[in-house]
């Protein structure tokens, strides 16, 4: 009986009401959920914006005051349409992988610090959790594209899972250098120490803080990383799993209504996912650009989603500026250019910070 | 019954039926997928023990990496599983016997089988409970085992560089594309403009 208790004091807690002795991480985890869909179904707007913008078109401007509630007649749209299962379809793969898509992008965000100490699970190992649910977002396409029992989703799925294996190579190295000069695998150890430490208190002017964030130092890995996280989720110039022009719609050619509402939910969600890593590595977390009253007056939070929004305008405007990659093209990216200079940099990074000792080292110094 | 010792039978018992699914499921596609299910209760039984770093790295290498190639292949073959069971019976007793043997072997070792005295107390390497989980490994796989730990990283570099070679054909009728020669292009090396006179042509 007594691990029943603390298991629901721990999931539905009201310290307020004298019930319990904490926060319920239930209300915590619904209160992370809703801000994160309503803040994707505005980025998927934004998306849909940047790209008519790009091409002077208007993009979405029926639904709302300028098209701002598109994303929600959207939803409706597909919530409320019919889930079409093709006849030699492997039903229960068939719906299970919009599922893993979906929970994998959301159970990623269970370990971002949003603001200092505002993360659902402070854990040691954030990072590497992150790459696990990360590698393991394949799944969901390749079980789609094989459980459809058709063609192109099929060479969708086959192009996904050798592009995911390899991008995720460079990615886990470039994650490597950040962890080499903070000494820790926690996330926000990592975003504290770029406050701690860095060009801007060598200078001796700590308030312009922005110069302190790794993206200055470990230049070359944030634009390997920007790539890499690009070609992991399946953006363009790197959406080869669908590219429309050869493979319909690649993995989801079969998927409609809910199912496809969830990849399509999975896929921007994991792609925010990758904004908000790129955030807290290199450009500083929660923490402002500038350290002084005006802009320190804004609370951590709204500086986190400002990066991540800046940061998806770049994923954005690559994909309207550039064109797709081949095939060939991409995986020689990979393997020949990308491996090398990041394993190269792990070394040279490694190499300098024992030679001149640098490095946060857990705020030991 | 605590939280962990739930945890503990339900990832348990996951892991042993999708094991037992691996091998009985009709479809090899499901086959792999029980397996990675199994491989992800493991993940969740070393996260009991407390080794969380070797339970995130078996997701991001086993789950991630491996099984993602072995579904890769497995999708490709067209297995044809009625002719494969056709040989069942056929099979079935020398399967038994092997069986049996090995499981002989394995009740003569577990019945003479001793754990050292050095090991049961501990005193090879101590468990420090101050420093975390990957800190320790770190600080006796690049001190204590540094040689073991290189020679295992060297041996999986010639199997990589073995696997390589054997799979390497440069065929002499491929046209290979430079891609610094053909960014390094220039229209004037490669463009002539002619102004085509009508009724002369050229």
């Amino acid at each position: 009986m007594d691990f029943i208790l603390s298991a629901l004091d721990y999931l539905l807690g009201i310290p307020v009401l004298g019930w319990g002795v904490q926060v319920g991480l239930i209300y915590k985890a619904l209160l992370l959920l809703v801000g994160l869909l309503i803040f994707t179904a505005f980025i998927l707007l934004a998306d849909r914006k940047i790209w008519a913008a790009v091409q002077l078109r208007r993009g979405p401007n029926v639904v709302g005051p300028f098209g701002l509630l598109q994303s929600f007649a959207d939803l409706l749209k597909f919530a409320l349409k019919e889930a079409v299962i093709p006849g030699g379809a492997d039903k229960v793969l068939f719906l299970l992988a919009p599922l893993i898509t979906a929970t994998l992008a959301l159970a990623g965000w269970a370990v971002i610090p949003v603001d200092a100490g505002l993360a659902i699970g402070n854990v040691n190992l954030g990072i590497l959790y992150l790459l696990a649910i990360s590698s393991l977002g394949v799944y969901g396409v390749i079980i789609g594209g094989w459980a459809s029992n058709s063609k192109y989703p099929f060479l969708g799925s086959l192009r996904s899972a050798a592009q995911m294996v390899s991008y995720e190579v460079s990615i886990g190295l470039v994650i490597i250098t950040v962890l080499l000069c903070v000494g820790s695998l926690n996330l926000q150890d990592i975003v504290v120490a770029q406050q701690e430490m860095g060009l801007a208190h060598t200078l001796g002017v700590p308030w312009l803080s922005f110069l302190n964030w790794f993206w200055l130092p470990l230049f070359p890995m944030f634009v390997v990383f920007y790539i890499s996280a690009l070609a992991e989720t399946n953006r363009p110039p790197f959406d080869l799993v669908e590219g429309e022009s050869e493979l319909v719609a690649g993995f989801m050619t079969e998927y409609s209504a809910t199912p496809y509402l969830l990849f399509m939910l999975g896929e921007y969600i994991s792609i925010l996912l990758m904004c908000a890593m790129t955030t807290i590595l290199f450009l500083g977390g929660w923490a402002s650009p500038i350290d002084l009253p005006p802009f320190t007056w804004i609370p951590g939070l709204v500086w986190f989603f400002i990066k991540v929004s800046m940061v998806f305008f770049m994923f954005a405007m690559a994909k309207a500026i550039v064109p797709r990659y081949r095939y060939d093209q991409l995986m020689r990216i990979g393997w020949k250019l990308f491996l090398p200079l990041s394993l190269a940099m792990v070394i040279i990074v490694a190499f300098v910070l024992q030679l001149t000792g640098w490095g946060w080292h857990g705020g030991m110094a | 019954m605590t939280l962990p010792l739930f945890f503990f039978y339900l990832f348990s018992a996951i892991a042993i039926v999708s094991a037992v699914m691996v091998i009985s499921a009709r479809n090899p596609v499901h086959a792999v997928l029980f397996l990675i299910l199994a491989f992800f209760n493991a993940s969740g039984l070393f996260m009991l023990a407390g080794a969380e770093f070797l339970a995130l790295l078996l997701i991001v290498v086993y789950v991630g990496a491996v099984a993602v190639l072995f579904l890769f292949v497995v999708m490709m073959l067209d297995v044809d599983f009625t002719s494969m069971r056709s040989g069942f019976l056929q099979y079935a007793p020398v399967g038994v016997v092997v069986g049996l043997v090995l499981l002989l072997e394995l009740l003569l070792l577990a019945g003479s089988f001793v754990i050292s005295p050095e090991a049961a107390s501990g005193s090879a390497l101590p468990i420090d409970g101050t420093v975390d989980n990957m800190t320790a490994i770190g600080l006796v796989l690049y001190t204590r085992y540094i040689f073991l730990f290189q020679g295992a990283g060297a041996v999986l570099l010639v199997a990589m560089i073995g696997a390589i070679v054997l799979t390497l054909r440069h065929k002499s009728n491929v046209k290979r594309q430079n891609p610094i020669d053909q960014v390094a292009r220039r229209a004037s090396e490669t463009l002539q403009v002619v102004k085509v006179k009508s009724g002369q042509g050229l």
